[in-house]
């Protein structure tokens, strides 16, 4: 094996490089220009790599003796990763600007985050699988406390570290007995040990699940996802509730399939659980919510429930299902969360459902995108959602998993309460507060993501062919 | 030679130590980096018994870049702790609500 193959991972190691150049850049040249001056930089640097990665330059293959490799499915949730955090550093641009806190670390921080997602959807054994993701979550505390003079931004992140700290260790214990009872850290070489059935073993699948379990925020794992959504700034926020969750699902996806397929019998029964408690607590929970941040994070614990399901069995379309259930989730929970941070009253930023009261009165075209948005979220057809939740469940079915099913739409009819309720709001209730205009940039994105959530019906394949030759390289 | 299992069980009890530390303490957040910090050697006497056991030089490498995250796990996690207390003055476990729901 030759250990010297850099090119697999060469975006992996221009951001990283990138982030250090930038980091020099910030600490010595301090004025008022420098955030705009990196995050330019730094936005640039993600549309070259995003852009590689789509022209097909990067080659394929493992790299470092097999600890990592690049693979048409690595490379999707990349292209997935990249987008959102373009996205989410542009807009960052405009409401850091606004709350007052241009801090230049917030996009170093982002950068190194970044990097360790990718390496967390190519990683091939548990050493890289452990690194990657402290990697992508250390700077993802600091990023929930960034607003260091507010004592909510603080209290999140201090939450979000001690349960973070408390899973990886968790994942870790998990690894090591995994490492202990095959004698590998390699995917394929523990797929092929892992034939004789031991207690260990088990131990080990289930203690790794349940440390991954609270990297997605699944039900029983899911406890601080709803104050650190609370707590941290909008963007941070936008950007937990995407990137990291595709990341993690990444992870998942590939250990579960190209490690342990032997034991598919174990571990879909704790996905099945997994995946039911999410997708009820979260249709449950939200109800009672008047926060918009909090109601989206019960939000988003569901749609990960729906997304396991695609796992569960552990076949070709389960694993295509999942991977077309990213990039809609993608779209549609970022489409709404940048709508949350363009509306504005009197330069306060909405917080809670009675805010945005009567906002289809005032401005009707943005009270009409966060409809369809939210009908996008409730699964109704025929937009994007509709067709993310209909291929996972069509998966579901297709395993006999008819009660997971049952399950799935029972409480996609419950959450669909809480997204109608904000609907009304909107549309039936008088409020006499005006709403600051939105910027050009922001609208041009939410259009755009608006867009794709509309007309996705027109043209499923594209999405479709483009999750399945991804998904395809998993199953060689 | 001691064999294997006691290692384990070594490691076992260290980290279920470890987990009620962080769950059952009232007082202070630094008991709970305390804790976090064991649960991560207890993981490390499970890798290095099982290197030694295989003959398999990896578990070692591995504890080795553990102790190095937690390293740097610990320098975040108090520097957190740092700007909290500045913000609220107190660092007491039953004080950390002002998010509930």
């Amino acid at each position: 094996m030759n250990l010297l193959i850099f090119t697999p991972v060469l975006p992996e190691i221009a951001i990283t490089i990138v982030s250090m150049f930038l980091l020099i850049i910030g600490v010595f040249k301090k004025n008022e220009k420098t955030y705009s001056t990196i995050s330019n930089l730094a936005i640039l640097s993600l549309l070259v790599v995003l852009f590689l990665i789509f022209s097909g330059s990067v080659p394929k293959g493992v790299s470092f003796g097999g600890s990592l490799i690049t693979d048409s499915f690595s490379l999707y949730l990349k292209t997935l990763i990249l987008t959102s955090s373009i996205i989410i550093l542009i807009v960052s641009n405009i409401y850091l600007r606004n709350i007052n806190l241009l801090k230049f670390e917030y996009i170093i921080l982002v950068l190194l985050s970044v990097v360790g997602m990718m390496i967390m959807v190519s990683s091939n054994d548990l050493i890289s699988l452990y690194l990657s993701i402290e990697l992508q979550s250390l700077p993802l505390y600091v990023l929930a406390s960034i607003r260091n003079k507010s004592s909510k931004s603080t209290e999140s992140g201090l939450k979000y570290f001690v349960l973070g700290a408390l899973s990886s260790c968790i994942l870790l214990y998990g690894l090591s007995l995994i490492y202990g009872y095959t004698g590998s850290i390699y995917y394929n070489e523990i797929a092929s040990n892992l034939s004789e059935y031991d207690v260990g073993i088990l131990i080990g699948v289930a203690f790794t699940l349940a440390g991954f379990a609270f990297k997605i925020s699944a039900v029983p794992f899911h406890m601080w996802t709803p104050d650190v959504y609370e707590g941290s700034p909008t963007t941070v926020t936008a950007f937990f509730a995407v990137a990291p969750k595709i990341a993690a699902l990444g992870l998942i996806v590939r250990i579960l399939i190209t490690a342990m397929p032997n034991l598919i019998a174990d571990w879909q029964s704790i996905l099945i659980l997994l995946s039911i408690f999410s997708m009820l607590l979260g249709a449950f929970s939200a109800i009672g919510q008047r926060n918009l941040k909090r109601l989206l994070a019960y939000s988003s614990i569901s749609h990960m429930g729906f997304a396991l399901m695609g796992v569960i069995n552990g076949s070709f379309d389960g694993v295509r299902s999942l991977s077309l259930y990213m990039l809609i989730y993608l779209v549609m929970s970022l489409a709404l969360f940048i709508s949350i941070i363009a509306l504005k009253t009197n330069d306060e930023h909405i917080e809670n459902i009675e805010d945005i009261s009567g906002l289809a009165k005032i401005n009707p075209v943005m009270a009409l995108i966060i409809s369809i948005l939210l009908f996008s979220l409730a699964g109704i057809p025929p937009l994007a959602g509709f067709f993310a939740k209909f291929y996972v469940l069509y998966a579901a079915i297709d395993a006999k998993l008819y009660y997971l099913a049952i399950f799935g739409v029972l409480s996609s009819v419950i959450s669909a309460f809480y997204y109608l309720r904000i609907i009304k709001v909107m549309y039936f209730e008088e409020s006499a507060i005006s709403f600051d205009p939105i910027s050009k940039r922001l609208k041009t994105i939410i259009y755009l993501l608006t867009a794709i959530t509309l007309l996705f019906f027109l043209r499923p394949s594209i999405f479709i062919n483009f999750a399945g030759t991804a998904s395809a390289s998993l199953f060689i | 030679m001691i064999a294997i299992n006691n290692y384990l069980a070594l490691a076992s009890i260290l980290f279920v130590i470890g987990i009620f530390g962080v769950f059952l303490n009232k007082k202070n957040i630094i008991i709970i980096l305390m804790s976090i910090e064991l649960m991560l050697l207890a993981v490390n006497i499970n890798l290095v018994a099982f290197s030694t056991y295989l003959n398999d030089i990896t578990g070692q490498v591995f504890s080795l870049l553990v102790l190095t995250v937690a390293a740097a796990e610990a320098a975040i996690g108090l520097a957190i702790l740092v700007i909290y207390f500045r913000n609220k003055g107190s660092i007491a476990v039953e004080d950390i609500t002002e998010m509930k729901g």
